[in-house]
């Protein structure tokens, strides 16, 4: 594959407003590619692997950034760089969780630019596809990674379905154990989705990641008090601790109460396309002690339907660990 | 400076000419406001305190504009893909990779190089005297990035624990591989290291 140094051509359009930016990207549809911070988009472009006629750059759209509290709980526009996340007071106080997730994202330069909306957005990180490869995927009818010669030891353990790439944000998980709701604009008005659903695995559709529809924005996630306070836990384990993507990594919410789990979110990222719910342990732990016992006895549980392939066994008990530790913690 | 005629500026005055020849007659009737029309190619970025207007392309990057149109080579391209650092540059004072960030996100910003770094009398800056006196540069290819993330960094935490310093230095990489001497050069910087 050549290497380029510089962008294709293509035009910009530079909104202010969320109904230009609808407005364009309701006209343009297909033919357009939003960009918040770009740290996804511009590779894809450089490296010639997927080719757009127009950027919508959101970035002036003021509308879209910040950080606010509502009557239950707070709402973050989607433009919220992870910086801003990560030294957000009402964030570190009531959901540490997401601040944590984001403080691990990439390296400091990335997270000042890079924003929340994007880093779920953001395509998937498996090398034949990066690369341009007529891959599933990319719309062809193969698969390079899960193949005996394939180097796959950072893809999926679950729910692959042709693809086998998994799922490269580290918020993303946060934003499922918080039970979050994704809000998504278009020309055509506002529609929410949980969090849980904003992620799409290849069963349901192989060339996106996420629910957003040509022509739709998402414009802000909203977090509930449901977990607001709770006791959390995240871990990326990944190569670098800079810049890289995770391995595994686990979000993870508790609501303790005399020692004892009431309830619990655990989520995993890099094992599957999606974030991954651990709902049979969430409902072994309820009622149990929050210690190390209790995990020793669910950790093997975590992984159970796990389809290993030629590289990445080593995330089963890397997966089952930060289970353990999450619990135990 | 007639001395410097090289073969790089004149590199750079062929693809210059010929970037003016090729916009002539292609200007966009832009409509800034609403957006709802391709972004206007003519724009006056605000670069080290100095207003400089340039013809930039929709799909420039910064990294680009600067090195190429305003003859800013001080920041450096390694990666081109947001991966090494090279190209930190400040941005309203927030560090930022400058190949990795659209000339056109810009405007209306400060953006703060290399070049803008030492005072106007030449003496340098405390973290750039502070790297030399702790031998931390090498090749030195990484340097300008290293010393725009440590500018922002003591501009923000003028007395950073080596812990903060670590972790605000971590997205430039460094070839040569001796981090420790730019962390020493960070400390120096800030007047904790004797």
């Amino acid at each position: 594959m050549p290497s380029h140094d510089v962008m294709p051509n293509m035009d910009l359009y530079q909104p202010v407003q969320v109904e230009d930016a609808l407005a364009i990207a309701d006209r343009l549809a297909e033919r357009g590619w939003l960009v918040g911070g770009g740290q996804d988009t511009y590779g894809w472009l450089k490296d010639r692997a997927k080719s757009v006629e127009a950027l919508i750059d959101l970035s002036g759209i003021e509308s879209l950034r910040g950080i606010k509290e509502t009557a239950d709980g707070i709402e973050i526009g989607a433009l919220t760089t992870l910086t801003e996340i990560t030294g957000n007071d009402l964030i570190t106080q009531r959901y540490s969780v997401l601040s944590d997730a984001a403080g691990r994202v990439a390296s400091p330069q990335i997270r000042n630019i890079g924003t929340l909306g994007g880093n779920v957005s953001q395509d998937v990180r498996c090398w034949y596809y990066r690369r341009g490869l007529d891959c599933y995927r990319a719309g062809g009818n193969l698969c390079y990674a899960d193949t005996p010669e394939g180097m796959n030891r950072e893809h999926s353990l679950f729910e692959a379905s042709r693809c086998v790439a998994a799922s490269p944000s580290d918020t993303a998980p946060a934003l499922v154990a918080l039970d979050a709701t994704m809000v998504i604009q278009s020309s055509g008005g506002e529609r929410t989705l949980a969090a849980e659903d904003y992620f799409v695995g290849p069963a349901i559709d192989i060339e996106n990641t996420t629910a957003l529809r040509p022509g739709e924005i998402l414009t802000s996630v909203r977090i509930p008090s449901t977990w607001a306070n709770a006791t959390f836990y995240f871990e990326k384990v990944a190569d670098r601790n800079s810049w890289d993507f995770a391995l595994v990594n686990i979000a993870a919410a508790f609501k303790v109460s005399g020692g004892n789990i009431e309830d619990s979110r655990i989520v995993c990222g890099a094992v599957q396309c999606t974030p991954r719910r651990v709902t049979n342990v969430e409902n072994a732990i309820r009622g149990q002690a929050k210690n190390s016992s209790t995990a020793e006895s669910v950790a093997a549980m975590s992984t159970d339907g796990a389809r290993v392939l030629a590289h990445n066994g080593y995330k089963v008990p890397l997966m089952q660990n930060l289970v353990k530790r999450a619990i135990s913690a | 400076m007639n001395s410097r005629l090289t073969r790089r500026r004149f590199i750079k005055g062929v693809i210059f000419s010929g970037a003016a020849a090729s916009t002539g007659a292609s200007f966009y009737l832009a409509n800034a406001q609403s957006g709802q029309s391709s972004a206007e190619r003519l724009v006056t970025l605000n670069i080290n305190g100095r207003n400089r207007p340039v013809d930039v392309l929709p799909q420039e990057t910064l990294a680009h504009t600067l090195r190429y149109k305003l003859d800013l080579t001080g920041t450096k391209l390694g990666c081109n893909r947001g991966e090494c650092g090279a190209c930190t540059v400040l941005i309203d004072e927030v560090p930022n990779y400058s190949c990795s960030v659209l000339t056109h996100n810009v405007k209306g910003k400060t953006v703060t190089t290399i070049e803008g770094i030492k005072a106007a009398d030449g003496t340098l800056h405390a973290v750039q005297q502070a790297f030399i006196d702790e031998n931390s540069p090498q090749c030195g290819f990484c340097t300008p990035g290293q010393v725009m993330s440590a500018v922002a960094l003591l501009r923000s935490n003028p007395r950073p624990t080596r812990k903060e310093a670590l972790q605000a230095m971590s997205g430039n990489l460094y070839r040569c591989g001796a981090y420790e001497h730019y962390l020493n050069g960070v400390m120096r910087a800030s007047g904790q290291l004797a």
